[in-house]
């Protein structure tokens, strides 16, 4: 069952690496008891008078997350006027991201889009005259978050998740079919099978979730581009910066689309590298269609960079695109400076404008990299590249629900390992299936009714 | 000229399943009651398969008697071979089935009508509805007399524009070739009530003397006969049963069948109703299943005072001559004698999502329905409306609240709910699997949901309901003994726990510890229990079914906690959605369609998603707050 302790990031974190993780509710006192501790190690937050702030540490087991300051903050005087602890971590985006994990783990449960608002306005803390903003808020939020929770989905994650959906329907519908038509359908020596078949969900699922904490569930991070033309040493540059010392995170060919998608880290700045297919097209007639590509990879991406052939003199085509990219967020890199070079820094800029960042860099020697590294960081710590939070809180919900569906299955095993009789199997087959449901954005609705009809015949 | 005119409280059109729950419902608490019916000789018919119950059906039969209703009565009075399915399931889907002997039924429950109180019946087809802005007045029957009314249930099952239909002959007449209903449809049409056509069929009937049952497997009743009545001594009804028969269809019928299904009114277009799903016909279920090689086929008496037999899974409207070799093929009817024929039979039913949860009409005040005619199928599914339409009419005369049970009381809550808030494109039919609350919605306990219920509404006598109140507190009582009574460590013990396959105790545990252990139960129990009461069986079923299965039941109550909070959540009936910023278009479109009544009845329509509900929530707030402003 869901408690009714909501958490969430509530301020940005891309920028500064300062965030505030917000927890609200009946429980929101006990679930940060649960991880907070003092420099004593003897302070209970649930024991801390009103509007008070204490310094202390999050854990989580033995290991230390991040340090921190929790305000506390007791109903009804706090924002959504249910007890609120407030925790300002200072570790980084990814410590927040682990507190706000750890919080979920430890009782609250990821907070709905705009939920803070929305409570703070039924709990009457604002204003009638702001009803009309919270209503705008939740709605923009929501469009926001379905946008991102289901867009968002790594294609072969959400295959993973209808693959498991699938399977566990037709376990349900199974089920249901045999204690709607007994006369019918049997369900001799079934609990054996399904055992098998639960372990093997639980393994994956398990596998879904460790690798959520690698960002693996979403597309999370900064969405990058590397553009360029043929041969202009893209495909060594991808290469080059995968394999040098950093984490390479997945590697995914898309489903949907003729895509590569990576993700790689520079320094906690999770970078989703997506390779366009025009680019690894070679030949002439591709040009046109490649503009066209780079325009369009260009409006989605949050930074492009954009490789060019020092060895070579840049074309027409060359000048097209990199017009259109006069407006982005943009690095230059001249590639190939092992070669002889012909286009220089101050050619590029010419044409792209005196502000973008030109690198001189050998993908091949592996060289100029790390001026590469720092200038993303440098522009993600300026500002300059932004992308929006609302995702780290749903990758927390997309965790809170494969963990939840994980828990379901659980209680199957144990239901059948405790001879349970089969019709109480559905209601945690039932959980689990709408839990992973949640993630991909659908409901369950008539699904197990309609399974049942198409799969079985069933009246007498 | 001058007509019959009549004064009434409550028209009831149709004494189908449906008609005879709600006439009974309204005459009984004291509402003078008419009900039509196009033949008094057909009241309580049942056309189709002679049983009443089976799964999830039992539960609704069982809630029907718990409020007070007739079925469970008369099934007990008239049955002929009674069984308990999913024994060997847990106590949530135990459903009781019995063979009804069709005539018995009717005649019974003809017999509880006509002397029950304030209630007349009337052989007479209902032709029109009178509304005067947007209000029931009364009714117009065929012969033209005008019988005023304060509210009118219709129930008119398959009998509206009914067409019979095999091969290429089609009768325009209801089942069992009885007269149908056909100018009701326009008076409704003309009322502005959105239609649909279902279809629905049925198998043939074949002599008992033409049969080789040699050829078949029996299937008998259960040795113990469960009652479906509360009221019904089971001591009462224990007595000699009939056999049914179980026998296959095989690729001889599936191929005769194939043949043939040019001819078939289904696949040829004929038939426009849609049918459902859950009771396919033959033809449909060979076509769709192509692979299964055969298809079961129960031989059910239709009564002991007829030789004709039912064909259990064998409906069908294939014409005559393909009827007669389909069925010859099958073992042990290679020289079936038909009776009747097969047919497929549709007929007008409502969009039922024109309703409330009371089954009132939201667009006509006083005009309820009830059964087939809101696209539902079955008996029970029908007397379960009945009932609650009946309830709901009487006490709009009498100006009290609807009555409503909600999807976590009942499964009456159950289908009423998914029938007005839902679309339903084929005839709807209970099933356990709709029941998302199931394990507190058993058939076992279906009086102590309901019976307080039933007696506040003034269904169920003083008498009955003080039997309840003490079967709840001796249920109470036991499961508080049990759970402080300790059982030690002794040899004796340890002896019984291994001559049961349970592992010995290591230290002292309590009688409801080991009644959760799944090879031990209340009943096993007896022997190391010597300070047992004694107490009647149905105690101590609910006392074994609370104790063993209370993880599952607990978890089962928090949901519906959960739910509740949503369903508490009342939308008024004058919201403006127009009025309510950030809906989206499409959950605009159903809010405005289906009216919901509470937040949690508007979460379940498909297209509102979870934000819709949340700035629905924020409006409401904001308008109550408005308004206490002003």
């Amino acid at each position: 069952m869901r408690s009714d302790t909501i958490a969430a990031i509530s301020t940005a974190v891309a920028n500064s690496g300062i965030g505030i993780v917000r927890i609200s509710g009946d429980q929101a006192l006990s679930v940060v008891d649960r991880i907070y501790r003092s420099k004593d190690g003897k302070k209970k937050i649930s024991e801390q008078p009103s509007h008070t702030i204490h310094y202390g540490f999050i854990q989580d087991g033995d290991e230390m997350v991040d340090e921190v300051l929790v305000t506390v903050m007791r109903a009804p005087k706090s924002y959504t006027a249910e007890d609120v602890v407030e925790i300002n971590c200072h570790g980084g985006s990814y410590s927040v991201r682990r507190v706000l994990d750890t919080a979920i783990r430890s009782g609250a449960r990821p907070a709905e889009p705009g939920e803070f608002t929305k409570r703070a306005f039924l709990n009457g803390r604002i204003d009638l005259s702001q009803a009309e903003a919270v209503i705008d808020v939740i709605h923009a939020k929501n469009e926001f978050a379905l946008k991102s929770s289901v867009s968002q989905l790594k294609g072969s994650v959400r295959e993973k998740i209808v693959q498991h959906r699938k399977l566990i329907l037709e376990q349900l519908a199974f089920v249901e079919a045999a204690l709607d038509d007994p006369e019918h359908i049997s369900l001799d020596g079934y609990a054996e099978a399904l055992k098998q078949k639960v372990k093997q969900l639980l393994e994956q699922l398990q596998e879904l979730i460790d690798s959520s904490d690698n960002g693996r569930i979403l597309k999370e991070g900064i969405q990058t581009v590397i553009l360029g033309k043929p041969n202009a040493g893209k495909s060594s540059l991808l290469n080059a910066l995968l394999q040098e010392d950093r984490a390479i995170v997945t590697e995914v060919a898309g489903t949907t689309r003729d895509v590569l998608e990576e993700t790689l880290s520079l320094n906690g700045i999770l970078l989703n590298l997506v390779d366009t297919a025009g680019i690894r097209i070679t030949e002439d007639v591709v040009e046109k269609i490649g503009v066209e590509r780079a325009k369009e990879k260009a409006e989605q991406a949050d930074l492009v960079i954009y490789v060019v052939d020092a060895s070579t003199e840049i074309d027409a085509n060359d000048r097209e695109v990199m017009n259109v990219l006069a407006e982005k967020k943009v690095i230059v890199l001249l590639n190939k400076s092992d070669l002889i070079p012909v286009t220089t820094t101050e050619m590029i800029k010419e044409v792209i404008g005196k502000s973008v960042p030109v690198l001189t860099v050998s993908a091949k020697e592996q060289t100029g990299l790390d001026l590469l590294e720092g200038q993303i960081r440098k522009m993600f710590y300026d500002g300059k590249i932004t992308f929006n939070d609302e995702i780290y809180i749903t990758n927390a919900r997309q965790k809170a629900a494969l963990t939840q569906a994980k828990n379901s299955l659980e209680k199957v095993l144990t239901s059948i390992e405790n001879e349970m009789p089969e019709d109480f199997y559905s209601i945690d087959l039932m959980d689990a299936y709408s839990s992973l449901g949640e993630i991909i954005g659908e409901s369950v609705g008539e699904d197990l009714i309609n399974e049942i009809f198409s799969r079985f015949c069933m009246g007498k | 000229m001058s007509r019959l005119e009549e004064y009434v409280d409550v028209v009831v059109v149709g004494a189908g399943h449906a008609g005879c729950e709600a006439a009974l419902a309204c005459a009984r608490l004291g509402m003078k009651t008419i009900m039509f019916t196009v033949s008094v000789d057909s009241i309580a018919l049942m056309p189709c398969n002679p049983n009443i119950g089976g799964s999830s059906k039992g539960h609704l039969v069982r809630e029907i008697d718990a409020l007070g209703g007739e079925m469970g009565k008369n099934i007990d009075k008239t049955f002929i071979q009674s069984k308990m399915l999913n024994v060997s399931k847990g106590p949530a889907v135990h459903s009781l089935r019995a063979q009804a002997d069709k005539s018995d039924y009717s005649r019974s429950m003809r017999r509880v009508l006509e002397r029950t109180e304030n209630l007349m019946i009337k052989q007479m087809e209902v032709a029109e509805l009178i509304v005067e802005n947007q209000v029931l007045t009364g009714v117009r029957t065929l012969s033209g007399a005008v019988y005023h009314c304060k509210v009118a249930i219709l129930c008119t099952g398959t009998y509206l524009k009914a067409r019979c239909i095999y091969g290429d002959v089609s009768m325009h007449t209801g089942p069992n070739g009885l007269q149908a209903a056909n100018y009701l449809t326009d008076s409704l049409v003309k009322n502005g009530v959105k239609m649909y056509r279902f279809k629905t069929g049925t198998p043939a009937r074949i002599a008992r003397k033409s049969i080789d049952f040699s050829k078949m497997e029996e299937q008998k009743g259960d040795e113990t006969i469960v009652p479906f009545s509360f009221t019904t001594d089971p001591k009462s009804i224990q007595k000699e049963q009939v056999s049914c028969w179980l026998t296959y269809t095989n690729e001889k019928t599936h191929e005769i069948i194939r043949e043939n299904l040019d001819r078939s009114p289904l696949f040829s277009g004929v038939i426009e109703g849609t049918g459902p799903r859950y009771c396919p016909s033959i033809e449909d279920k060979v076509v769709r299943f192509s692979d299964k090689t055969k298809h079961q086929v129960f031989i059910e008496p239709e009564g002991i005072h007829t030789d004709e037999m039912y064909i259990d899974g064998m409906s069908s409207s294939l014409p005559e001559d393909v009827q007669v070799r389909m069925y010859h093929s099958v073992p042990g009817l290679e020289n079936a004698e038909i009776v009747r024929n097969a047919y497929a039979i549709e007929y007008d039913c409502i969009d039922a999502r024109q309703l409330k949860l009371s089954l009132e009409f939201k667009a006509i005040s006083g005009l309820f329905s009830a059964g087939q005619f809101n696209g539902s199928s079955g008996y029970e599914e029908a007397a379960a409306q009945g009932l609650i339409a009946g309830i709901n009419a009487a006490r709009k005369i009498q100006g009290k609240e609807a009555f409503i049970l909600d999807r976590s009381e009942a499964y009456i809550g159950v289908l009423i709910d998914d029938l007005v808030t839902k679309e339903n494109l084929e005839p709807y039919r209970m099933m356990t699997s709709r029941a998302e609350y199931r394990l507190l919605l058993r058939q076992d306990n279906a009086d102590i949901r309901l019976t307080k219920k039933g007696h506040e509404i003034g269904l169920i006598d003083d008498c009955r309901y003080q039997k309840l109140l003490r079967k709840e507190k001796e249920i109470e009582q036991e499961i508080s003994r049990v759970e402080k009574t300790y059982i030690g460590t002794r040899g004796e013990i340890q002896d019984f726990l291994k001559s049961h396959g349970s592992i010995g105790l290591k230290s002292s545990a309590t009688l409801a510890e080991l009644i959760r252990r799944p090879e031990l139960s209340y009943e096993i129990l007896a022997e190391i229990d010597p300070g047992r009461p004694v107490l009647s069986k149905e105690v101590t079923d609910q006392v074994n079914i609370l104790i063993k299965y209370d993880g599952y039941l607990q978890r089962q109550m928090r949901q519906v906690e959960q739910f509740r909070k949503l369903e508490k959540k009342e939308i008024p009936e004058t919201i403006d959605y127009d009025d309510v910023p950030s809906l989206r278009i499409e959950a605009r479109q159903k809010l405005k369609l289906y009216q919901p009544s509470s937040i949690g009845q508007a979460s379940r329509i498909a297209g509102v998603s979870p934000a819709d509900i949340s700035v629905l929530l924020v409006y409401i707030e904001k308008e109550r707050q408005r308004k206490r402003h002003e």
